[in-house]
């Protein structure tokens, strides 16, 4: 019960950064994308601002160990680049390029442009039970490690 | 330049940040949003509940913000419906296959300097930019 609680009040943290960002606005998105039109580089200072709190909080959790409210940290472990990854995240910067969405913003905007937002999300989800039909040993599935040793 | 707003854009940026180092600390999960919902679309697990719990609070955050006396900021969606199912496809289809979105290779991949995550991160905002390129300023869409 802790566990939900903790994960809808950061969920809800999430949602209003996106929102105080300016980063739920697709046309905010797809200015900062848009390097020879009317740049706007906010992306640039969302991003430097979550990276640097990111990278101190992952600082502290691995110091710590273990979470307050789980056995362990669960932190992806791979550090190989394949094939998979850059195909993907490819194909993933194609459809963020075209309608200026990714996936916080798009399940943020289901309450303020429902009918555009649950399109793109239904989408979304099709296309993530689509990648179940890739074949189990080709799925990159990232493997998953206890890393909290000091 | 236009509509460029550094402070905002920092401070919300924090919000983020903070949100994924709490993630973290608290219960011991990765804030990727494209994995957190991927992860759903499977068999009940013991996960099943904090995911759930976390996409409730994302995607009611218009409404809380707006009770808390926030004006919601303006919203333009440009694309038109097909163009949204497209993107919106390649989007789920991409983040589960290359492991992660903007949030989870991003903000959490690039806040504990993953090669994965740089060389993700990288590729999707490169290929983002000429796509944008090619739709605005070649197609002249």
């Amino acid at each position: 019960m802790a566990k939900m609680a903790s994960a809808f009040a950061v969920g809800l943290l999430f949602g209003l950064g996106l929102l105080v960002s300016g980063m739920s606005d697709p046309a905010k998105v797809l200015a900062f994308l848009d390097l020879t039109g009317r740049w706007d580089p906010s992306l640039a200072f969302v991003m430097a601002g979550a990276v640097a709190v990111s990278a101190a909080g992952t600082l502290v959790a691995r110091r710590r160990g273990r979470p307050l409210l789980a056995s362990r940290l669960e932190i992806p472990a791979r550090r190989d680049i394949d094939p998979r990854l850059v195909a993907g995240a490819a194909i993933f910067g194609l459809g963020w390029g075209l309608a200026g969405l990714c996936p916080g913003p798009a399940l943020t905007l289901l309450t303020v442009a429902p009918a555009q937002a649950a399109t793109f999300v239904a989408a979304m989800v099709a296309g993530m039970l689509l990648f179940r039909l890739v074949p189990p040993a080709a799925a990159c599935s990232s493997p998953r490690r206890t890393d909290g040793v000091p | 330049m236009d509509g460029f707003t550094p402070v905002s854009a920092l401070v919300g940026g924090a919000m983020i940040g903070t949100s994924a180092a709490l993630l973290l600390l608290l219960n011991g999960r990765v804030a990727g949003i494209s994995g957190i919902l991927g992860g759903l679309l499977a068999p009940l697990t013991r996960e099943t509940g904090w995911r759930a719990a976390f996409l409730a609070g994302l995607v009611l955050a218009p409404p809380v913000y707006a009770g808390m006396g926030g004006s919601l900021p303006p919203v333009t969606v440009e694309a038109s419906f097909p163009l949204l199912a497209l993107a919106g496809l390649l989007v789920g289809f991409g983040a589960r296959l290359g492991s992660g979105c903007t949030s989870g290779h991003g903000v959490c991949g690039l806040g504990r300097l993953s090669p994965r995550s740089l060389a993700a991160t990288g590729t999707f905002m490169a290929v983002a930019v000429l796509t944008v390129l090619v739709i605005r300023h070649l197609l002249g869409a």
